[in-house]
């Protein structure tokens, strides 16, 4: 367990600063189900934004350009909340973690 | 100044007097009444605390650990059912090194049901990680519950601290207490320092994280550390309190005629008072008997234990409360503390006063005549006032 911290260096606690755990834990690697956006479909309502549990719907000047797919765990909420059908779900084969 | 009240006033005007930002309680007997005493103070605008009147005291010590995740000087109380629902979070409590000073009426755990008070509940938190201090009066009640905040919130140990006093004996019974003004107390007792707050949310934190193989090891190792700074801090705020109440506070345990002694009993909490009359009484008759009281019970210490019985020809160590299938916690503890010595005194286990039997001065007198009868270790269980 080479470059983890010893016992003395941890914070009181175990309580860690936010937003630090996103670099450690790629939960991108659980999926089964990948979402695949279709822009063409897409109106922007951001419904997808708003429900993903994991923050992994990417944002950029306001609109949705894709996916986190490091840490999108594919439970599907987007998809399901979607009014246009722009959010598809296929299975995962690799488990690679891709950005898009 | 000097008033005649029970421990449960006595514990309840210390809390008055610390003031937490919140207090999360749910009633049990002997317990009940501290609640009862803090409501009056909230509710008659003597004190400016948050008074969560839960459902639960799984939820009472889940409030607690929310509040002082936020930010806050918690405080709870206890006794036997409650205290083994609330044990869960007890331990959270201890893992996330939490602060939350707790006053535990000891009482028995059922079944059979029982209200009266023996350590079975204390020792069902024994492994918890909370610091454990028994009382032996009101008095003591008092002063360790304005001790215990200090301790928790030493920035070196940071964990909750429980204050046992035995239900009933203690907690109903009116003693003469010395009670500080408010202002030392309040000066003694300093500012509550947070510690990464939830409610600075400027830096926002995670608290509960979620801890795998790779690091669990390492979170408990720290937490074992703030035990270990315990004895240290815990004499240190003794000095000082000894000083603002003019009382004298010294060493993890009192020595009752122990220097001398060829006989001792070592016993926890009230029954320590029944104890030093007996002790009085055998040593008018010429027989050298002493008397150790733990006030810290946990963390245990093992070493100053060892050193303080080590004369001794044979020591009794009596338990208020079994641990099913093996010897008494306490003198397991004990026993482990004497084992490095080169020459041991010769130990017996004595278990007593389960569900509030009462113990008496001839009891603990027929204890002491029994020590100087041994001839080696006593393995076997003895009973003080058991029918067979």
């Amino acid at each position: 367990m080479a470059g983890l911290k010893g016992w003395r260096e941890l914070p009181l606690g175990g309580v860690v600063a936010g937003g630090t755990a996103r670099e450690l834990n790629k939960t991108g690697t659980w999926r089964a189900e990948r979402p695949i956006w279709h822009e063409d479909k897409c109106i922007q309502c951001l419904q997808c934004w708003l429900h993903c549990p994991d923050d992994s719907v990417l944002l950029r000047g306001g609109k949705m350009v894709g996916f986190d797919y490091e840490h999108c765990k594919g439970c599907g909420v987007c998809a399901a909340i979607c009014p246009k059908d722009a959010i598809e779900m296929v299975p995962e084969r690799s488990g690679e973690c891709v950005r898009p | 100044m000097r008033k005649a009240i029970t421990g449960h006033k006595a514990v309840a005007e210390a809390m008055r007097q610390i003031e937490p930002d919140v207090v999360a309680v749910y009633p049990i007997t002997p317990q009940s009444e501290i609640a009862e005493y803090y409501a009056d103070y909230v509710h008659n605008g003597i004190v400016h605390t948050e008074l969560v009147p839960v459902e639960s005291e799984h939820s009472a010590l889940s409030a607690c650990v929310g509040a002082a995740a936020a930010g806050g000087r918690v405080m709870t109380a206890t006794s036997s059912q409650g205290l083994a629902l609330m044990v869960e979070v007890l331990y959270i409590a201890a893992g996330l090194r939490l602060p939350v000073v707790m006053a535990l009426a000891n009482r028995s755990l059922s079944a059979p049901i029982n209200i009266h008070g023996d350590h079975s509940d204390a020792y069902l938190a024994r492994d918890s990680g909370a610091v454990q201090i028994f009382a032996e009066s009101a008095q003591e009640a008092y002063d360790y519950t304005l001790m215990a905040q200090r301790i928790a919130e030493d920035m070196r140990v940071r964990l909750p601290v429980i204050v046992n006093l035995d239900g009933f004996t203690l907690t109903h019974t009116v003693q003469p207490v010395d009670l500080l003004d408010d202002e030392p107390v309040k000066k003694f007792v300093g500012k509550f320092q947070p510690v990464s707050p939830l409610l600075d949310v400027d830096h926002p934190v995670t608290w509960g994280a979620f801890a795998m193989p790779d690091y669990y090891f390492e979170l408990k190792r720290a937490q074992q550390a703030g035990m270990e700074a315990v004895p240290a801090v815990f004499l240190e705020v003794q000095r000082e309190f000894s000083q603002v109440s003019g009382r004298r506070y010294q060493g993890f345990f009192e020595a009752y005629k122990l220097v001398d002694a060829e006989y001792a009993l070592v016993v926890l909490g009230s029954t320590a008072g029944t104890a030093k009359v007996a002790v009085d009484e055998l040593r008018a008759q010429g027989m050298k008997v002493g008397l150790l009281k733990p006030w810290l019970w946990r963390p245990f210490p093992a070493q100053a234990v060892a050193e303080a019985v080590a004369h001794v020809k044979a020591v009794a160590v009596l338990d208020r409360a079994f641990s099913f299938g093996t010897l008494g916690a306490l003198f397991e503890d004990v026993a482990a503390a004497l084992y490095p010595l080169e020459r041991r005194p010769i130990l017996a286990n004595y278990i007593y006063g389960l569900g509030g039997r009462d113990i008496t001065v001839p009891d603990l007198i027929k204890v002491f005549e029994e020590l100087p009868r041994l001839t080696q270790n006593e393995w076997a269980l003895r009973y003080i006032g058991l029918r067979e």
